[in-house]
């Protein structure tokens, strides 16, 4: 099985600011890829070379295409929902099922149309008289009516309300998701897709930190509430990160051994965000 | 049906205004003022002058006067004036249309959605072009043709009214000659437009603010520092040539018929003689109209134009950002 997306070396860089630092990474097929990083950390950067929007450096093939090159050929394969709101506000409802059906040779129609059922989208409806939370709608049914084997996904529920931003991943799941497909999500909400990631990229500086399935953090990383009598034992075994609630520490720790934190206290499992937290420390200092 | 033809209909879709309606409300207007005028004339029993571009005088005249033929050519100078009032809308549609082609996506950044699709900058930039140059042109020519074949009507009425049998008129006029002939222009006038439409086409994919200042100061700066440098005595370029050549090409060529004046070919005199009864079709007689592709300036127009337009495409690739 070939990987969905392969970088090498991978840079870019906007004068003397370096956005991304020769990243290397890979993603295979059937994977819920989720890249998380502070605000100018190189998501977006990373996400343009790979939709061939961009220049780069270094060697990068998505579904064994150059994205510089073969553009037009990779967007056959590939959908992307760059963000809210960049359908044009001209455009009709039916207009642009026509036009995507026409251009699109993977498109369904009826797909696209059952989509749409469940809303009160109508046809001859324009973008620009549509709330925020139905262009999202009408984006995704037009995008989750084209067989593509990756999807890419940046920021897409920015500045909805909660029970679009459910519907969204709920309906991606349910309706899109199957181990032929690939999705790379980034968002700043990273509570809301936690349950949904199989794996997970983080980026600062231009740098990946953490590249790893879920399962492999779960190992890996664990959180313990410690009681202030026995927090000293707790921070001699090296903890990540410390915060203190309710006069009770809340350790995260890297690779140790879980049966021996339990004897301290109270053991979870991290959230990302937490997680998130602990390794870019220090990022906005 | 392809790709191509979905990119133009898209374009025709998002500028329907400016394309279909705008000719279709100048018409309107014309038509409307000329049967005003009309009932006026009727009404006040006097030499009013009926004007809108319509030669009302000179069809009534030789109507009255029985001079069929004469009456004939009348009509078709009214086809020619509707289909050429249409030419300035279409000149302002047409340049912002172009200023704007690659732009304002780009603002609003619906860009980003457009290239989400399997569609290449190539065919996406010259859809633009052959929406510009053959579609709106096109259409705007159909709409005054129908304006005609509304003119005819109220001239039959008219003349019914008088008494007069309008149909020895209408059928002295060239309809069919004249479309075709007119529609043949179209090819010319969309080469001859090229420098214009690259021109244009290449500020609206580069400037990250404001395409229209950069597309239309440039060429002035370039003039006036011209200007300058001869009032200095340093060597410059020829006045004329700057201004006919240059800035004329990469602003106006998109004015349909632009090359009727100053081309050699001295269409523009043959074109003012029309009125006195010349020969109406020679105006546009095919040999005459594709002669100018028998000139260096217009290739020279068409290089620079399909440098031009190239340069856009390979923008179109990675500058997908504005300042706003």
């Amino acid at each position: 099985m070939s990987a969905v997306v392969q970088a090498r070396g991978l840079s870019k860089r906007y004068g003397a600011k370096v956005a991304l630092d020769n990243v290397d990474f890979s993603i295979d097929s059937g994977r819920i890829v989720g890249f998380i990083g502070p605000n100018g950390a190189g998501k977006t950067t990373t996400l343009k070379a790979i939709l061939g929007l961009s220049e780069f450096d270094g060697d990068l093939r998505v579904l064994g295409l150059d994205p510089r090159s073969q553009r037009a050929q990779l967007m056959e394969q590939v959908c992307f929902i760059a963000d809210v709101a960049v359908l044009p506000r001209w455009l009709r409802v039916g207009e642009a099922i026509d036009f995507v059906a026409g251009v699109h040779p993977r498109f369904s129609r009826e797909k696209c149309e059952r989509f749409l059922a469940g809303t009160k989208i109508a046809r001859s409806m324009r973008v620009r008289e549509l709330s925020k939370g139905m262009i999202v709608q009408l984006h995704l049914a037009l995008v989750m009516a084209i067989d593509a084997r990756l999807l890419v996904l940046d920021e897409p529920t920015l500045g909805l309300d909660i029970l679009y931003r459910k519907t969204f991943y709920e309906s991606l799941l349910s309706d899109y998701f199957d181990e032929e497909k690939t999705i790379i999500v980034t968002t700043h909400q990273v509570e809301e897709i936690e349950h949904i990631l199989t794996d997970l990229i983080f980026i600062s500086d231009g740098r990946i930190v953490l590249d790893s399935s879920m399962e492999a953090i779960a190992d890996r990383y664990t959180e313990i509430m410690v009681n202030p009598d026995k927090a000293d034992a707790a921070r001699a075994l090296g903890p990540l990160n410390e915060r203190s609630i309710f006069g009770k520490s809340i350790f995260l720790f890297d690779g140790v051994d879980r049966a021996n934190l339990a004897t301290l206290g109270e053991v979870h499992k991290p959230s990302i965000a937490d997680l998130f937290v602990a390794t870019m420390k220090g990022t906005y200092a | 049906m392809n790709t191509m033809a979905w990119l133009v209909k898209r374009e025709y879709w998002e500028h329907r205004g400016g394309f279909l309606w705008t000719p279709i409300w100048v018409s309107a207007v014309m038509l409307v003022l000329t049967v005003f005028g009309i009932i006026t004339a009727e009404v006040v029993r006097a030499r009013v002058e009926v004007n809108g571009g319509v030669p009302w005088k000179v069809i009534t005249e030789r109507l009255t006067a029985g001079d069929l033929a004469q009456a004939g050519a009348g009509l078709d100078v009214a086809y020619i004036a509707l289909a050429g009032i249409l030419c300035i809308p279409l000149f302002f549609v047409l340049f912002f249309y172009l200023l704007g082609s690659l732009y304002d996506d780009r603002r609003d950044r619906s860009v980003l959605f457009w290239k989400s699709l399997p569609v290449t900058d190539t065919g996406t930039v010259l859809s633009k072009v052959a929406a510009a140059v053959l579609l709106a042109p096109f259409i705007a020519f159909i709409v005054a043709t129908l304006a005609w074949v509304g003119l005819l009507v109220v001239v039959a009425v008219w003349a019914v009214a008088h008494g007069i049998n309008p149909l020895p008129a209408i059928a002295a006029s060239h309809p069919f000659g004249l479309f075709w002939r007119m529609l043949l222009t179209i090819p010319v006038d969309a080469l001859w437009a090229l420098p214009t439409v690259g021109w244009l086409m290449f500020w609206s994919a580069f400037a990250r603010s404001k395409p229209f200042l950069w597309a239309v100061l440039v060429p002035l700066f370039v003039l006036i520092a011209n200007s300058w440098l001869g009032m200095l005595g340093a060597p410059s370029m020829s006045r004329s040539f700057l201004v006919e050549d240059v800035l004329m090409r990469l602003l106006f060529g998109i004015f349909p018929g632009a090359w009727l004046s100053g081309d050699g070919l001295d269409l523009g005199r043959h074109f003012r003689g029309i009125g006195d009864g010349a020969e109406v079709l020679g105006v546009f007689d095919p040999a005459r109209v594709y002669a100018l592709l028998g000139t260096a300036k217009l290739w020279i127009g068409v290089v620079v134009g399909a440098c031009l337009i190239a340069v856009s495409i390979w923008l179109r690739r990675t500058r997908i950002e504005t300042s706003t």
